[in-house]
């Protein structure tokens, strides 16, 4: 049957973290630092919100484009939150998660050979979904020393003329990386200055730390008319199984990108964007009361990480730190493939966000406290273990 | 300060390196905010959240519902004060609204609460009527659901 699969379905690996996913499945009582999703449960009042929407029978289809009141609330919270204003009847489509987005927005750019650049590493689907959308996947990989932040000249040195689309994702999973508004300014002059469209996925703006700004580059100059700004309810609201995502671009694109989205998806489910209206309108205390618990628990995942010896610049967003493991000697997947043996802790071996995250493990810290600070002795007793079986 | 409030008045035992950890302060500087907040009397005390249907099934909660005449000069003040001091008494409020005071009473014994409202609550002469209402089951206690949601069930791991 092999032979029958399309050749760029075929030639896709399967994904290192779902490898990973087997073994740590496959044992008991594991800590897992390995979710990247939260763990809170939705805020009470927005599964309130869904259930009251399943009372009154709201369980159809809705617009292709997703609830005009759910574009209207998201056009405001876009608005207020980054400074960019979209026209909700025609630049605004809810999709099923940012993954949808992405996937509908390469494939209604893309032709055959366009080449997609993006920073690595970085989500695990970036690279897959170009590829899927015929589009040739550009790593510009980003160093630890610039605080995993995407440099211009490391940028513009792989622009070729087939380059089309630049896709960013600050902050980022998994480094936590940030990007502030003097090194995005220098981004967005290379895309202008090459006529590159961006595509931005935002999913954990919200998640930004120690007061740092976040800053959509949609909201720099000349900017906004070359810009697919992706953001959505997963991250910051704690919503990852309401599957609500959006994608807000000039409307030509947004029309391009509902063709595809109308045969392929036809709606986001309605129950979710019901849902969508309630957290943005009412959901900010909560949001923040998360927020609070990331940034703690973020402070106390870093400093341990460091006591233990493995550097750990403090990063400035969503839910990972990305501490590097060179110093214990083991590649990134012996590290965690030990540590779960050894100690029942998972991690994420670097090198599945692309192969620059060697030397790295993703430790998520959207988990417990009472899991961290386990976690963070066993690990500790690991990594002396290592030393001193080295010295 | 707001925030090392807030993980106190959620678990006031977590250790104080904890506390520093997360705050980025070092452990003396977490003992002397501690010890100025507890000297400015803004934490007043520290206690177990007890669910006391698993503790004691006889163990009687009642909010009662106060009426009083105020006095001229010491308004509500005094005799508020006056009842709060019974050691059966758990909690007492000022309200608005239908009635003066919400006065939260725990006793042994249905017949021991019953008791303190007709021989000692009502007796007292500003008091014009009580209204008494009986807890029957505790949902959230101080913040904590007694009742719990299901546990973690995510993938172990995802990207």
């Amino acid at each position: 049957m092999n032979d029958k699969i399309a050749a760029h379905v075929r030639d896709i690996p399967r994904s290192g973290i779902r490898d990973f996913f087997e073994v740590v499945q496959s044992m008991h009582d594991v800590i897992s630092l390995g979710i990247g999703e939260p763990d809170f449960a939705t805020p009470w009042h927005i599964r309130e919100a869904a259930l009251f929407s399943l009372e009154k029978g709201r369980t159809g289809y809705t617009s292709n484009l997703g609830l005009p009141r759910l574009r209207e609330a998201i056009s405001s919270y876009v608005g207020r939150h980054f400074g960019v204003d979209y026209h909700a009847p025609s630049e605004i489509l809810v999709s099923v998660g940012v993954s949808e987005a992405i996937d509908i927005a390469l494939r209604a750019l893309l032709n055959p050979g366009d080449e997609v650049l993006y920073h690595e590493p970085c989500y695990v689907s970036y690279a897959p979904s170009v590829t899927l959308a015929h589009g040739v996947p550009v790593a510009v990989p980003v160093r630890e020393q610039d605080r995993f932040m995407l440099r211009a000249d490391e940028l513009e040195k792989r622009i070729t003329p087939k380059s089309k689309i630049l896709l960013l994702n600050f902050p980022t999973n998994p480094t936590g990386g940030t990007m502030p508004r003097q090194e995005l300014e220098a981004i967005a002059e290379v895309c202008r200055r090459h006529d590159l469209i961006v595509l931005s996925d935002e999913i954990y703006a919200e998640l930004t730390y120690d007061d740092a700004e976040h800053v959509s580059i949609a909201s720099l100059p000349g900017m906004r008319e070359r810009t697919v700004f992706l953001h959505g309810l997963s991250k910051g609201w704690a919503m990852t199984g309401f599957r609500i995502g959006y994608a807000c671009a000039p409307a030509p694109l947004v029309e391009a990108m509902m063709k595809i989205h109308q045969y392929a998806i036809l709606c986001a489910p309605i129950m979710g964007q019901d849902a969508a209206i309630e957290a943005l309108e009412h959901g900010e205390p909560a949001v923040k009361h998360m927020h609070e618990k990331y940034e703690l628990r973020r402070n106390y995942i870093a400093a341990a990480l460091n006591d233990m010896g493995l550097r750990c610049p403090v990063p400035r967003g969503a839910f990972y730190v990305f501490p590097e493991i060179r110093s214990t000697g083991l590649t990134s997947r012996e590290f965690s493939l030990r540590l779960l043996e050894e100690q029942k802790v998972a991690v994420v071996p670097g090198p599945a966000f692309g192969p620059s995250g060697e030397g790295f493990v993703r430790c998520s810290y959207a988990t417990s406290l009472e899991q961290i600070k386990i976690a963070m002795e066993r690990m500790a007793g690991f990594v002396a273990g290592l030393q001193k079986r080295a010295a | 300060m707001e925030t090392l409030l807030r993980l106190l008045q959620q678990d006031s035992t977590a250790p104080r390196e904890e506390l520093a950890r997360q705050l980025n302060l070092s452990v003396q500087e977490v003992n002397q905010r501690i010890a100025g907040l507890e000297q400015e009397g803004v934490i007043r005390g520290y206690q177990a959240i007890v669910d006391k249907e698993r503790f004691d099934k006889n163990t009687v909660t009642a909010m009662i519902e106060v009426r009083i005449t105020p006095e001229r000069g010491g308004g509500f003040d005094r005799i508020a004060q006056r009842i709060a001091k019974f050691d059966q008494v758990v909690s007492c409020y000022l309200m608005s609204g239908g009635y003066d005071l919400m006065v939260v009473v725990q006793g042994g014994s249905l017949r021991e609460v019953a008791s303190f409202v007709s021989e000692k609550l009502s007796t007292l002469e500003p008091v014009i009527s009580t209204a008494t209402h009986f807890r029957l089951k505790s949902y959230k206690e101080n913040g904590a659901l007694l009742v719990g949601e299901t546990p973690d069930d995510r993938l172990p791991v995802s990207p």
